[in-house]
């Protein structure tokens, strides 16, 4: 049962790594291509010595993304279908394609949108390499708190939800989940290391493009999971076990 | 309505947390590895020398907003 899911979640996962990084092909690219134009303009106004080209730009915007973004789908994909097989049979008796859809959602607010809010994609030119070390700490601490706080809400609203009703329940650890990733995100130290003059339109369009493909990811993964998942459960008829 | 059999409303049996513990670990530090070779290696922290890694995902790496350089 396990094992079977967890071939699902692999598959579907990189499915949604493939969709994303399409996606991020056409929506992304050309904001990074223009952010790379901003750091070689400003390399050339103070010349050092150029850095070797160890990877071309175009393997790295062409298979480079697409391995990225399918091993990152795969992993997602597989760390998914796990807590489906967790959650399943103790969600308040939702359907496979219900709840598949219900923890993508849940995935993509806790992993995706909030960290987003706090710490927000970077394109190339932006960051100091000296600071590389705290903002991945940080970053990485963001996303544990949030993910935490998303598995603490879940796990009460099943709690909440018995005594409360389903909707109020659900609000209820909704606002568990806002309190908590809302503290530590006031609790932790800003980062802004945008360079004076870089466009606005550039940095605007990538982070759009970054989110983007991120619910391009989560929403593939949520509906072909559930869909292959209720198939191979239920035979495709609603009732059956 | 004779003859028309309503299947019953049958709620989804859990997995016992024994069958599924086994896979969490080995599949579960299997997904954090290949993160962290995407989102981390050779930026803040590397196992591996060089570049090649950190240059060949690159893209995808500040697409997922990882912090890359």
């Amino acid at each position: 049962m396990v094992s079977g899911l967890l071939l699902r979640g692999l598959l579907a996962g990189i499915l949604a790594g493939l969709l994303a990084a399409g996606f991020s092909f056409l929506a992304g690219e050309p904001s990074i291509e223009r952010a790379i134009a901003f750091e070689n303009a400003i390399e050339q106004a103070a010349p050092q010595p150029p850095m070797p080209e160890i990877v071309s730009r175009s393997v790295q915007r062409g298979t480079g993304l697409l391995t990225a973004y399918s091993v990152y789908g795969a992993a997602i994909g597989g760390l998914f279908s796990l807590v489906f097989a967790l959650a399943y049979g103790r969600s308040n008796g939702l359907d496979p394609k219900a709840l598949s859809a219900l923890l993508a959602f849940a995935g993509f607010t806790a992993m995706g949108l909030v960290p987003e809010l706090k710490y927000p994609a970077n394109p190339p030119a932006i960051g100091a390499p000296e600071t590389i070390g705290a903002r991945t700490a940080l970053y990485f601490g963001m996303l544990a708190i949030s993910l935490l706080a998303m598995i603490l809400a879940a796990t009460l609203a099943l709690a909440f939800s018995a005594r409360l009703g389903s909707w109020n329940g659900a609000l209820v650890s909704a606002a568990v989940y806002v309190a908590v990733a809302g503290l530590a995100a006031l609790a932790l130290p800003p980062v802004d290391e945008v360079p004076v003059n870089f466009p606005a339109s550039v940095l605007w369009n990538f982070r759009l493009a970054s989110i983007g493909a991120r619910a391009v990811l989560w929403a593939a993964l949520g509906l072909v999971f559930g869909g292959m998942t209720q198939i191979w459960l239920r035979g495709g008829k609603p009732g059956r076990a | 309505m004779n003859g028309v059999i309503h299947a019953p409303a049958t709620r989804p049996v859990p997995i016992p947390i024994r069958e599924i513990l086994p896979w969490a670990a080995f599949a579960g530090v299997l997904a954090l590895l290949l993160i962290y070779f995407i989102g981390a290696e050779q930026g803040a922290t590397a196992l591996i020398l060089g570049h090649y890694v950190h240059e060949f995902v690159h893209d995808g790496r500040h697409l997922l907003a990882f912090p890359c350089h």
